[in-house]
Order: structure tokens, then C-alpha cells, then sequence
């Protein structure tokens, strides 16, 4: 299995630790993925909110590249990157208005022959779970966790193709698997408040505090998400959000990759469980991991 | 809240020339709420999604580009994947976010979230990749809030989650190049940072605020 890597501008800086354990994850599994050279930004959410144009143009410079590197699958961690190049290829199949428009800003021609894929998606479609099951040495039983999908992940599903938009259950799989037991909670796609990090962050604060609220009424010891801007909206701002509303959450924000690579047996630093803000260790020690 | 329909706007374009270029049939939405319901922000807005459907439909062009509503979306799709309609609710407030950008109709109570948008793709087009220190610093001293969120920066450079140097891309030429050339084809040009007007109108809001807390 080769994939052309996009990692994507959170994973480089502060989402460091998703972008460690999934290259420990994929390395353990013999999934080889090679960072596409040069990427760009995808654009983000400020793209596609100023100019459309753009916020096609700079995804499919991205596909490309990967192109170049004869590779027709790229794989990518970031839910919002996902989303973006997935938008972006949606348009530039089905759509030769835009097609036309954003092969004469880039200069060359694609008409969206790279896929692009999840690395969750690749774990549970490509690599099988039941491959996996038998390649996990410590089961993490005890952990009792909340699985959150966040906005951009599966939506829309008819352009990301990825689970269900309303009731998601991929991470929840993946998590049986592991001996980890998710909770059935209902905020699985609700919003954190997401690019509103900087410029709102009251609005954040409320979102990212109900999620949590949720999560743990219903009884998870930690978050596992699979976007880098909801982890740290919901583990950089937690200590914000306890000061705000006078609560006392101590809930890790973990990445499914993080709890992966524990059950393969892979080293908790090599997985960057040291770079939360709210430390995971203690939890993880009291499951019986380490 | 009472609304003065006239003839005029009724007549107007707004509603077609919306219809055309993103291709969504605003006239389809029969006001079930069902985006209002989900909205996870429809808390902070000043109008709900599906007033502003029912604006748009009404030919409220004014009202609906000056809103607060469309720069407090978050893009989270969770109305267009429940519209019973299929109408792409999300879409619909990406394009008049874009055309009130065009038209330079900001509400002057929501400054910061395309402030911040401008800056992080002026951050794109210099660095190739996002330069967090960059979009932060610049945010905060543009915006009047120098200080925001000083108390998580030695947390975040401890954990060496932030760096302090851009990273620079070898093929940055050919990114600016993009931004040029969609530049020309959406037809928009490109917009000064530095607003003298908006700076002051951020730092006198700032500074009032500040006094009413002391008080």
C-alpha cells in the first residue's frame, strides 16, 4: 500500500502529535506514505468563503503534485485538507465550467483522476479491520471513550463518500477493535466552533464546553477525534472553557492514531501523547497500558 | 421586528443573478427551519438561516449582505446536509459573504472574522504554507486586541507545537501565481490590509469595552 501524503499546515505545527503517531501507526502496519513535495495550503475555510476560484485552484495544486509523483491516491489526516480536496475534485469532475476556470489559473490539466482518502478510512477500508485485529499486542481494554467526528469529516456525503452524515460509526468500529468501549452519545457531529478559534472564541468556548459537558455525562474518559482544529479547540481551550463556566473538566483530547498505536505496542512519545495540553499519560496509566 | 417590502426590491435581481452563479434554487425553500434548528450558532446571529432564505427570496439585498448572520456561519454543512429542499444553505452564505466582500458592505460589528480571513490567505500567498506566528501576531495587532490568548503561547512553545519561523516554500512563485490569476478571473481585486477607518473602529471598540468593565 503507497499513498502520496498530505499532512496539511495544522500537522506540521499544532497538531505535531497526529502527524508522529500516524506515520508510527502506518510504519507499524507496513501503510507507506510519502509526503507529497512542496505542498501547499489547502486554503481552508478562509478560501472558500473570499474566492471560490482559489479555494479550488490551491487543493488541485496539491493533487497534482501528488500526480507528479505517480501517485493517484493521497491520503490525508486533517479533516478540513479531506474536505477541501475532496470539494475540490467533486468540481473538477463533474463541474467543466470550473474545470475550464481552474486548469487556465494552474496551467495544467486534471480532471480529478487523483482520490483522495481518509487515513481512517484507509485503516478500516483498505487495510481491513479484521487485519488489524490480529496485528494488536495490548488490547486497552477499561478505556471507555467518546467518539467525535466533528463537522467536515462527513459532510457533505454525497461529495466525501465517507460514513454516515447524521450517525457516523467508523471511528466507533475502530475503537471495538481495540478493546476501547465508545459511548453512545449524540454530539458525534456536532460543531466546535471550528475556524472561530481566533476571531470568536467566545463562541468556541460554548461549543467546545457543551461538547465536553456531553461527553462527560455520558460517562467517557477521554475525547478521540480525527481533526486537528477540534483537538485543540477542545484541549488548548479546555482550561479556558473550565475558568468561563466554572467546571473542572480533566478530559484528554486523544487522536484515534494515538490509541492505535498504543494497542501495536508502539512507545507513548514516538506517539506524541507528551504534547497535550491536558496530559492523557495519567489516563492511560490507570487503563493498565503502561 | 417590522420589514417594509417594497415593489422595488421585490423586482429586483438579487434572488436570479444568486441562483445563477452558485447555482442553488433559493426559491425552493418553503421556511420548514429545520437549518435555524440545527444551526449550532444561530444563537449569536441577528437573523436565522432561514430568514435570511426568506430575505433572499424577498429581494433584501441590503439587509442581507449587512447582516451579521453570514460572516457568523461556520461552514459546518449541518443545514445543507438536513435541508429537505437540498438546497446548499452553506453554499448560499459562502457566495454572500463573497459578494458583500465585493461590494465592501461590512457590518461594522463583525470586523474581525474577515479581517482574519484576509490575513491568512495574505499569510498563504507570502509563505505558501500557514505561518501560525505570523496569522496571530497579525490578527491581534490589526484587530486591537494585542494581548489575546497570550497565556496559552508558553504552553504551546514548551510543547513545541508553534514555531517562530515561517517555513518557506521553494515554489512560492507559482502559489502567487494562482492567487493572481484567480484574482483576475473571479474579477475581484485585491484588498488593502490596512484599513486607517477600521483600525481606529477596532481600537475605540477595544478601549470602550475596557472602560465599561472597569465601571
Amino acid at each position: 500500500m503507497r499513498y502520496a501524503y498530505f499532512p496539511g499546515c495544522s500537522l506540521h505545527s499544532t497538531a505535531k502529535e497526529y502527524d508522529l503517531s500516524t506515520k508510527a501507526v502506518a510504519g507499524t502496519l507496513g501503510i507507506e506514505l510519502i509526503e507529497i513535495p512542496e505542498w501547499i495550503c489547502c486554503g481552508a475555510t478562509p478560501a472558500h468563503i473570499t474566492m471560490h476560484l482559489l479555494s479550488l485552484a490551491l487543493p488541485v495544486k496539491n493533487l497534482l503534485l501528488a500526480k507528479k509523483m505517480d501517485s493517484y491516491e493521497v491520503a490525508t489526516c486533517c479533516a478540513a485538507c479531506f474536505n477541501r480536496l475532496k470539494v475540490a475534485n467533486h468540481f473538477m469532475e463533474n463541474d467543466s465550467v470550473h474545470r475550464d476556470k481552474v486548469n487556465e489559473i494552474i496551467g495544467e490539466q486534471y480532471s480529478g483522476e487523483v482520490k483522495v482518502r481518509h487515513f481512517l478510512d484507509i485503516l478500516i477500508n483498505v487495510f481491513w479491520l479484521k487485519n488489524l485485529s490480529e496485528r494488536i499486542i495490548k488490547r486497552l481494554d477499561n478505556l471507555k471513550v467518546a467518539c467525535y467526528y466533528g463537522c467536515l469529516l462527513t459532510r457533505p456525503g454525497e461529495v466525501t463518500q465517507f460514513d454516515d452524515v447524521e450517525e457516523p460509526h467508523l471511528m466507533d468500529d475502530l475503537m471495538k477493535i481495540l478493546g476501547v468501549e465508545p459511548v453512545d452519545w449524540p454530539y458525534k457531529t456536532e460543531c466546535c466552533g471550528a475556524s472561530f478559534s481566533l476571531t470568536k472564541t467566545d463562541i468556541v468556548l460554548k461549543l467546545s464546553g457543551d461538547i465536553l459537558q456531553m461527553a462527560y455525562d455520558e460517562g467517557a474518559q477521554a475525547i478521540v477525534v480525527a481533526c486537528p482544529l477540534c483537538q485543540s479547540n477542545l484541549d488548548l481551550r479546555q482550561a479556558m472553557i473550565n475558568k468561563k463556566f466554572k467546571k473542572n473538566f480533566d478530559m484528554p483530547i486523544l487522536y484515534f492514531t494515538q490509541l492505535v498505536g498504543l494497542a501495536l505496542g508502539i512507545d507513548p512519545l514516538k506517539l506524541g501523547l507528551n504534547k497535550h495540553i491536558v496530559n492523557p499519560l495519567k489516563l492511560i496509566k490507570s487503563v493498565g497500558v503502561l | 421586528m417590522k420589514w417594509f417590502i417594497s415593489h422595488d426590491t421585490l423586482r429586483s435581481l438579487f434572488q436570479e443573478t444568486l441562483e445563477k452563479d452558485c447555482g442553488e434554487k433559493v426559491s425552493h425553500c418553503y421556511q420548514c427551519g429545520k437549518c435555524s434548528a440545527g444551526c449550532p450558532i444561530s444563537f449569536q446571529m441577528d437573523y436565522l438561516p432561514n430568514q435570511i432564505m426568506r430575505m433572499v427570496q424577498l429581494g433584501m439585498e441590503d439587509q442581507v449582505l449587512s447582516s451579521r448572520t453570514i460572516w457568523l456561519c461556520a461552514s459546518c454543512l449541518t443545514c445543507t446536509v438536513r435541508c429537505p429542499r437540498e438546497i446548499d444553505i452553506a453554499e448560499i452564505m459562502d457566495y454572500l459573504r463573497r459578494r458583500a466582500y465585493k461590494k465592501q458592505v461590512i457590518p461594522l460589528e463583525e470586523t474581525e472574522i474577515p479581517l482574519f480571513n484576509k490575513i491568512f490567505l495574505r499569510n498563504i500567498e507570502l509563505f505558501g504554507r500557514l505561518y501560525e506566528m505570523g496569522l496571530i501576531g497579525m490578527f491581534n495587532l490589526l484587530s486591537g486586541e494585542f494581548f489575546k490568548d497570550f497565556s496559552c503561547a508558553p504552553k504551546m512553545f514548551l510543547k513545541r507545537k508553534i514555531g517562530i519561523f515561517p517555513h518557506r516554500a521553494k515554489n512560492i512563485r507559482e502559489i502567487r501565481d494562482i492567487f493572481k490569476r484567480s484574482g483576475k478571473l473571479a474579477h475581484s481585486k485585491k484588498d488593502r490590509l490596512l484599513h486607517p477607518k477600521l483600525l481606529f473602529l477596532n481600537l475605540f471598540r477595544k478601549f470602550i469595552g475596557k472602560i465599561e468593565k472597569l465601571k
